[in-house]
């Protein structure tokens, strides 16, 4: 098959992520579509690795899981403390940082 | 592109004496994962409920973890199930339960400004796909049998050492920062 | 015959120290003046002897310098005896060019001279310039001024400014004689000037009273008016005669014999020298009081009586005929005398002559009738020189001062000691002559001298006068001399019957007036205030009902000047003679009355008399008058800082008026031009022979008026005939005349009322409007339209442009921070759309840069 095919799954699935980064208000929302923009770029590391015949690019993207679990983790920890502290994880209204 | 797929599927079909056989279910298993990955993803950043977003990302994650078994990365893709959808996605799913996400449809979920979005997503989309085709264009990604998994566990354990065990560091600190986050006090 | 070439000589004229140093007679009056102002507080006579004392210095110095003078006249005559080589022998110590002698040589006047102004070639001097003319008033002037200098040690006794008084009188003899002895123009404007102010100064002594500092601004202003005259003549002179000065005579345009040689030079235009005369005949119409600036000298009388006497009879107003006899040449020229044509001058003095007899007419105020008569007899000397009678006008300057003056003081003396310091004739003299004797008989030979009565001084030359104007061809100029010797004689008769004559009347009859104030008030005429203008008018309503009621209405207070002490020794008697000091110059000037004709006795020269003494008496023809000769202007000409000794030439002789009569005359100075190379300093004047007919014709008419004026005297005055007395109630004609005459033509209502009044209210407001709104206008516009610029260029450059770049370089700082203030708006989706959107458009851009 064609290399062009990963790459480009890879790229609609990232592309996909940033629309709903973007658009979603909720922050659970938004964090999963960080993990689709992960997912996206895992893809692009092992189509790299098997393109050049190097798994160095599934090394990586085993290290890409590894601290997507934790940002993951700690995302969700943070978004409770918001949910306790406001009772809504809408962003809109997180707007402290306002200028 | 479109031209291409054709080329390349006659060529495909057409094919006795060429360079190496084209492996066609290989690629209408691709074509198929890849199009139900799509979908997914897209009711994922699309949809009104947020159980049912968290759900079609599983579903992305796991045709994901399908694609690395096609692309000869089978350590990865059973990482891939374990980690991402047995592990992540349970996070997910206590955290929307945490947060009271509303059982069923939700209005709402889109924030005011959304539309701004669109344009991103697809002018990136159109720079990558452009930049791919660009560079790649009939690269072909050959057969192979897939890594074998000591080879990768001698990259970590040998040249990428140090990111491994700073990784454990990393998740030790994400465990005890998100305990310590998460604490009721 | 002698030819030019063969007689050059230059002629040795004898000088003295006295000639050289003739500077002396003005300076030392004018140290005295300083003196005066000085110490003269505190010296024992209170500073009149440093007055005496320097008036009598000059008096010694112009004695000195007058024979000095004749000594070098008479030189002239030996000197060119010897430098002809004898061609004449056997000369008589006088030789006259009529009697076969040779002609008279041109005097070349001895000039002193210190540099005043020195300037880009233009230089005039300070100094003494003495000719017989110089010398002769010279001589006149210090005496008279010491005379009157000791009539005033009695008279101005215990006033309040009598060492000012004395000051004033000493300078003014200072200014008169720098004017006289002046070679220059400016120093004669310089003299003339200081006699002005001294006169202000004089006139105004008891300034307290309103109407004497009046008078003495309406003399100053009046005489002012003329004096305009005075500075564009002198200017017109400069600019005709310096060029002709410079080329020939090494002097300036202001050099008075440059500017008689010019005149008789035909260089110049003859606009030009009627121009000049005319403008300088003004100054002489004021200063002089000619008709029409006569109206000050009436009113200077307010003054006291040494200043009547002095200035406003014998000195000071004869300045103006000096300045017609001075330069001579000037009007000669300018007016065309030459050719007997009638002059502006003749017919000034003329008018003159009759409007101030008439005026003496109606006058109570003895001092005024006498004011009029100087006007009148000043109105005679200029109709002499008018007519080219040059000699017999300067005579009756010199024979008027000593006849006036005398009867000036006289008056003085009556106020002083008859009527208790009045001079209303009316109100308080009569029948003064058997209490004063001495004065009556000084009045009566001064009036005599006045009149014209041989052989008394006025006779001789007053009679001259008359005389040439007629030989002159001016035969209505005749009459009007014969018919105002008669007016004189009547107006005179009419003055000595009011005072000496009648019953006494008043202060003359012992009785004091209630109010004599401290201070004095002159009589006056009735004056009607309107606003602050004086309006010297008599009106119908107020005309006396007869004339001896006249008093009544008026002030006639005398010139009292001083404090209480003075009124103590008046107090007991009646009218009495004056003292020693008024006395003794009264009778000196009366005896020069009687004996002052007698240096130029024309008729005794030739046979209209009798008596023939040969022309050897008329010693003002010889050494007074200027010869008439050219004179030869040598390259030794010296500086005009010199004396000058040029060379003399000795033409053809020619005969006065012997038998060739009318010939004589075609050529000559002032006739002709002179030759190239000479010039000439005096016209050729006339000289007209006396006859028997017209001395007794002369004689008569004087006769005629004595007896009118006598008749109607006695018949008014004193038989109170009813045909006259009440004449002016009954007649309308008289009346009318009468009040004509007692308004002074209405002159003086004329001057104050339209001119004056046109000047100092529409001229003057008109002005004032033109100063305020134009001029100050124009600057205050200038002001204000810079400020307008300024506050526009503030409010619309500075404010809106300016300051509009500056802030809204700091809006659009401003405004940009707040347009991209929503950029940051904390919330995480947008930040991420930014962020995409960023790393988006940053790759491809990358891409772009890098694919192309």
């Amino acid at each position: 098959m064609l290399a062009v095919n990963f790459l480009l799954l890879a790229a609609v699935l990232f592309c996909i992520g940033v629309f709903g980064v973007i658009a979603r208000r909720n922050a659970v929302l938004v964090l999963m579509s960080i993990e689709l923009i992960l997912a996206a770029v895992n893809l692009n590391f092992v189509a790299f690795a098997m393109m050049n015949d190097n798994i160095d690019g599934q090394v990586f993207a085993l290290f890409v899981i590894a601290i997507a679990a934790a940002e993951v983790g700690v995302g969700l920890a943070m978004v409770l403390m918001i949910y306790r502290n406001r009772k809504s994880i809408a962003l809109d209204g997180l707007s402290e940082m306002k200028g | 592109m479109v031209a291409r797929w054709t080329v390349n599927l006659h060529a495909l079909i057409a094919q006795t004496d060429a360079e190496p056989a084209v492996n066609v279910a290989l690629n209408i298993g691709f074509g198929l994962i890849a199009t139900v990955m799509i979908f997914a993803a897209f009711s994922v950043v699309t949809t009104k409920n947020v159980v049912h977003a968290a759900l079609y990302l599983v579903l992305v994650l796991a045709g994901v973890a399908a694609q690395f078994i096609l692309a000869s990365a089978e350590f990865l893709a059973v990482a891939q199930v374990m980690v991402y959808i047995g592990a992540v996605m349970v996070l997910f799913l206590f955290g929307i339960m945490l947060t009271r996400a509303q059982i069923g449809k939700e209005d709402g979920l889109n924030n005011q400004g959304w539309q701004l979005g669109i344009p991103v997503a697809v002018v990136l989309f159109g720079l990558l796909g452009y930049v791919i085709f660009n560079t790649f264009e009939d690269d072909v990604l050959e057969e192979r049998a897939p890594f074998p998994t000591e080879q990768l566990s001698d990259q970590y354990l040998s040249a990428y050492l140090v990111p491994f065990l700073a990784v454990s560091f990393v998740l030790l600190a994400a465990a005890i920062g998100a305990i310590v986050l998460a604490r009721k006090d | 015959m002698l030819a030019v070439e063969d007689t050059h000589a230059a002629l040795e004229l004898s000088s003295g120290w006295f000639l050289d140093n003739a500077w002396l007679i003005a300076l030392i009056p004018a140290i005295g003046f300083a003196l005066i102002i000085g110490l003269g507080k505190k010296m024992p006579m209170k500073g009149s002897e440093i007055g005496l004392a320097s008036m009598a210095a000059s008096l010694v110095i112009a004695t000195g310098a007058g024979i000095q003078w004749m000594q070098r006249t008479d030189s002239a005559s030996h000197g060119g005896d010897e430098a002809i080589g004898g061609a004449f022998s056997g000369v008589r110590g006088v030789l006259r060019a009529s009697e076969g002698g040779e002609v008279e040589p041109y005097i070349e006047p001895v000039v002193t001279q210190w540099v005043w102004w020195q300037n880009s070639g233009l230089e005039f001097g300070l100094g003494s310039h003495i000719d017989g003319l110089s010398v002769l008033l010279l001589w006149l002037v210090a005496f008279i001024s010491l005379l009157v200098q000791v009539f005033s040690l009695d008279y101005v006794r215990g006033d309040r400014r009598y060492t000012h008084f004395f000051a004033a009188l000493t300078l003014f003899s200072s200014g008169m004689l720098v004017m006289v002895m002046s070679s220059n123009m400016v120093q004669l404007i310089l003299g003339w000037e200081i006699m002005g102010l001294c006169s202000f100064m004089l006139i105004g002594h008891w300034w307290e009273d309103a109407y004497n500092s009046h008078s003495a601004l309406k003399a100053f202003f009046t005489v002012r008016v003329g004096d305009v005259g005075l500075l564009v003549g002198t200017a017109i002179l400069f600019f005709g005669a310096n060029d002709f000065a410079v080329a020939n005579l090494d002097s300036n345009g202001f050099d008075i014999r440059a500017i008689q040689a010019w005149a008789l030079s035909g260089d110049g235009s003859s606009w030009t020298l009627i121009m000049a005369s005319s403008a300088l005949f003004i100054a002489a119409i004021g200063k002089s009081g000619q008709f029409p600036l006569h109206t000050w000298l009436p009113d200077a009388m307010a003054g006291p009586t040494p200043v009547s006497s002095l200035l406003h009879s014998s000195t000071m107003v004869v300045a103006g005929v000096f300045l017609v006899a001075r330069i001579y040449p000037v009007f000669w020229e300018g007016f065309n005398i030459a050719n007997g044509g009638l002059s502006f001058i003749a017919i000034i003095g003329g008018i003159t002559i009759v409007v101030a007899a008439l005026l003496a007419f109606v006058q109570d105020d003895i001092k005024k009738v006498l004011a009029y008569s100087t006007v009148s007899q000043l109105g005679y000397m200029m109709l002499g020189l008018g007519t080219g009678a040059w000699l017999p006008a300067v005579f009756h300057v010199f024979t008027h001062a000593f006849f006036k003056c005398c009867l000036f003081l006289a008056a003085g003396s009556i106020s002083h000691s008859g009527s208790h310091h009045s001079f209303d004739m009316k109100k308080d003299m009569g029948g003064l002559r058997k209490f004063m004797p001495i004065t009556f008989g000084a009045w009566c030979v001064s009036t005599l001298a006045l009149t014209g009565v041989i052989p008394f001084a006025g006779f001789w030359s007053k009679d001259e006068i008359i005389d040439n104007v007629g030989a002159n061809g001016y035969t209505f100029l005749f009459w009007v001399g014969l018919g105002g010797a008669a007016l004189t004689a009547m107006y005179m008769t009419r003055a000595t019957y009011l005072t000496f004559f009648g019953e006494p009347r008043g202060a003359a009859a012992g009785i004091h007036h209630d109010d004599d104030h401290g201070y004095a008030t002159e009589f006056r005429e009735e004056i009607v205030h309107a606003d602050a203008i004086d309006r010297e008018l008599v009106t119908a309503g107020a005309a006396p009902k007869s004339l001896s009621a006249a008093a009544a209405h008026t002030d006639d207070h005398g010139d009292d000047g001083h404090g209480d002490d003075g009124h103590d020794d008046h107090d007991d008697h009646g009218p009495h003679e004056s003292g020693k000091l008024i006395l003794v110059p009264i009778v000196i000037l009366a005896f020069l009355a009687l004996t002052s004709g007698f240096v130029n006795p024309t008729p005794l020269a030739g046979d209209a008399l009798g008596a023939n003494l040969g022309e050897g008496v008329e010693l003002l023809k010889k050494y007074v008058e200027p010869r008439y000769e050219p004179v030869a202007i040598g390259e030794t000409a010296g500086h005009a800082g010199e004396s000058v000794q040029l060379l003399e030439v000795t033409p053809l002789p020619a005969a006065e008026e012997g038998a060739d009569g009318k010939d004589a005359y075609a050529t000559g100075c002032g006739r002709t031009d002179p030759e190239p190379g000479t010039v000439c300093y005096f016209p050729k004047v006339k000289h007209a022979v006396p006859e028997l007919s017209k001395i007794l014709l002369s004689l008569g008419v004087v006769a005629l008026g004595y007896a009118a004026a006598i008749g109607f005297c006695i018949a008014f005055y004193k038989n109170k005939n009813p045909r006259l007395v009440g004449l002016t109630e009954r007649s309308r004609i008289a009346r009318g005349g009468y009040l004509f005459l007692k308004n002074k033509y209405y002159l003086d209502v004329l001057y104050q009322n339209v001119f004056v009044y046109f000047v100092s209210r529409p001229l003057a407001k008109a002005t004032y409007w033109f100063n305020q709104n134009v001029i100050d206008g124009a600057v205050n516009g200038v002001g204000t339209s810079g400020k307008k610029a300024g506050d526009w260029v503030y409010n619309n450059i500075d404010q809106k442009i300016v300051d509009g770049v500056v802030n809204a370089s700091g809006t659009v700082a401003s405004e940009t921070g707040h347009g991209l203030q929503p950029v940051q708006s904390g919330k995480v989706n947008q930040y991420g759309a930014l962020l995409f959107g960023a790393a988006t458009v940053g790759a491809i851009v990358l891409v772009i840069l890098n694919v192309s």
